[in-house]
């Protein structure tokens, strides 16, 4: 085989990888728009704070420390414990959980039946808020994350290939853990929404806001479990981006990455989410490869992504999957 | 006719009586100025009038679903069973067993029918074999939404919808359905067959039925009992056979006359006249 082929190849499947992560955050802001309409600009510093929240539990950290310490003269950082990874997940869950009841009945509540771009003026306000409580809560410091998944080249692969075609693939192992999580997570979730009466109601609220109510659907629960799902979303993504490069705030600037991705997928579509961003993924790291950097002068991959969505708001502005508004003739 | 009993039938017992209620919309809107109703149980109760006569304001403020659109009964009171329901909210009327049909379908679009169906009994925790028979029994009422069960409700046809949005109903197992305006749109053999259906669920499942309708005619053959609304009153009220029978009615909602055609103005002098009185 080529060697240029072979690494072609191989950059393709790098950025699938790639894809994988930018359709986990995607995910979350499908869900929320899907269910009320609301476009979450929070998102991203959703898969933030709960990477900073993860991370501080499994250290043992003390919440609020710094504060702490200026009020009351103290001199308290940690615990002193560490916290095995499954229960501190869960107990971030449950962090997450507060955190959409919270938004539900302090912010949304109060908002229903405004404008959108109302809603998505409040959740801007939000990001930002919730990056403040971040930084209160675990500190500004880079934190490394490490749940026990498995990092580093995956040698089988890498053998495997070579023997094959004379080229070892460089594929990281965390990236096909990533990848397997990421595909169970769509699974359960279309699952969710086909199949159970909870999530077939979440689906009604979508439609129509006054049917659902009419058959004794209450729009604060689901749109509470709908927030629950985008922060285990958001949970999930900021395990993902914290492992492969650190816990540190400029993981909420991934959710512009996400972006894109929606406008490719469309706005409503779970599946769009997921194939929207494999194409950005591997998109921007192809196109890099084989057009950036040898005649563009390299960089591609900070405006790539924008200009497909550019190009798809023109041609076909719903996205790939996006729900068709359904006109009967 | 006006002086017939304003209560149907003494013996029967009253499962929603709404008195004297006032709704403003929006803190400032006044829609309904002192509404007072009866329904009885197992009848079909009619609420008839022209745009913006009040009738859905009225069904709404029943089925507690004005809150949403900033609607508010500022006076008087519903009363489901003898206790008071005017601020219990819409899921909670569900489970007291009134749910309501809203004007204009208001199906899920990208539901497949049969999920339409299933999401009637949302707030329903019977099992699932109970629900599993109420699909039947509503594919036997409505044996189109058999055929069609599997297809996204957006693209079915309006009539397809009304049954959609009628089944959905009684999926809740209702004891009380509030039906908006359930001829709209649609053909008339259609709204002939849709009210033989809600006549049919009223006689077999005895379930009781507040109708508000446009359509007076259709309204008062499968009526027993008939309120008429004009700017947010009562104007009139009595069973139906009285009704269909009365001079006023025949001339301003059944559009017939023994004194020929009326000009537009009198009507509206008359009619004026009419409301002071009553």
């Amino acid at each position: 085989m080529p060697e240029q082929l072979a690494f072609t190849i191989e950059v393709f499947l790098n950025g699938l990888m790639a894809g994988v992560l930018y359709a986990l955050v995607a995910l979350g802001f499908v869900l929320i728009y899907k269910a009320s309409g609301i476009f979450n600009y929070a998102q991203g510093v959703m898969a933030l704070f709960a990477a900073l929240t993860l991370a501080g539990i499994i250290d043992g950290q003390v919440p609020f420390s710094h504060l702490i310490n200026a009020i009351l003269g103290t001199d308290i950082h940690h615990f002193g414990w560490h916290v095995p990874a499954f229960l501190a997940i869960l107990l971030t869950m449950v962090v997450m959980i507060g955190l959409a009841y919270a938004v539900q009945r302090l912010v949304f509540r109060h908002l229903v039946g405004q404008e959108p771009i109302i809603l998505f003026m409040a959740t801007i306000g939000l990001a930002y808020f919730l990056e403040g409580v971040g930084d209160l809560m675990w500190g500004s410091d880079i934190k490394s994350m490490d749940v026990g998944l498995p990092q580093g080249l995956n040698t089988w692969i890498d053998d495997t290939t070579f023997n094959a075609f004379g080229y070892g693939f460089f594929i990281d192992n965390l990236d096909i853990v990533a990848s397997i999580i990421a595909a169970l997570l769509v699974i359960g979730l279309v699952m969710f929404a086909q199949y159970t009466k909870q999530g077939r109601a979440m689906r009604a609220v979508a439609d129509d806001h006054q049917a659902a109510l009419s058959v004794g659907v209450s729009l604060n629960f689901i749109w509470i479990l709908v927030w629950s799902l985008a922060g285990f979303v958001a949970l999930v993504a900021g395990i993902m981006w914290g492992t492969k490069s650190g816990v540190q705030f400029s993981l909420s600037l991934i959710a512009l990455k996400a972006l894109p991705v929606l406008m490719l997928g469309g706005f409503t579509s779970i599946p769009g989410a997921i194939v929207g961003g494999l194409i950005i993924g591997v998109g921007e790291k192809l196109f890099e490869f084989l057009i950036g950097a040898p005649f563009l002068g390299g960089a591609t991959e900070n405006w790539f992504a924008y200009m497909l969505a550019l190009i798809f708001l023109v041609f076909r502005p719903q996205g790939l999957f996006g729900e068709k508004i359904i006109e009967r003739v | 006719m006006l002086d017939a009993t304003p209560t149907p039938d003494a013996q029967v017992e009253t499962l929603l009586e709404v008195n004297n209620i006032e709704v403003i919309y929006n803190s400032v809107i006044l829609v309904l100025k002192g509404v007072s109703l009866k329904v009885p149980k197992g009848g079909i109760t009619a609420l008839l009038g022209g745009n913006g006569a009040g009738k859905t304001t009225t069904l709404k403020a029943v089925s507690n679903l004005l809150h949403s659109e900033r609607g508010e009964v500022t006076k008087g009171s519903i009363k489901y069973r003898n206790e008071p329901v005017h601020n219990s909210g819409p899921a909670d009327m569900v489970k007291r067993g009134v749910v309501q049909v809203m004007e204009g379908r208001h199906c899920f679009e990208h539901l497949t029918i049969e999920e339409n169906l299933l999401t009637g009994a949302y707030t329903r925790s019977d099992g699932k074999a109970a629900i599993a028979r109420d699909l039947e029994m509503v594919y036997e009422y409505f044996p189109r939404l058999r055929e069609r069960r599997k297809s996204q409700a957006g693209y079915t046809s309006g009539g397809e919808q009304q049954m959609c949005a009628i089944g959905r109903a009684l999926m809740s197992r209702p004891e009380t359905i509030l039906l908006d305006e359930p001829s709209m749109g649609l053909a008339p053999q259609l709204v002939e067959q849709i009210f033989e259906i809600v006549k049919s669920v009223n006689e077999n499942e005895g379930v009781t039925f507040l109708l508000a309708e446009q359509n007076t005619n259709v309204a008062l053959r499968f009526a027993h009992y008939g309120y008429i609304l004009e700017s947010g009153r009562v104007v009139m009220d009595g069973p139906a056979a009285d009704l269909r029978e009365n001079q006023d009615v025949k001339e301003f909602y059944l559009g017939m006359s023994d004194e020929g055609r009326k000009s537009f103005r009198d009507v509206r002098s008359y009619r004026r006249r009419k409301r002071w009185l009553s």
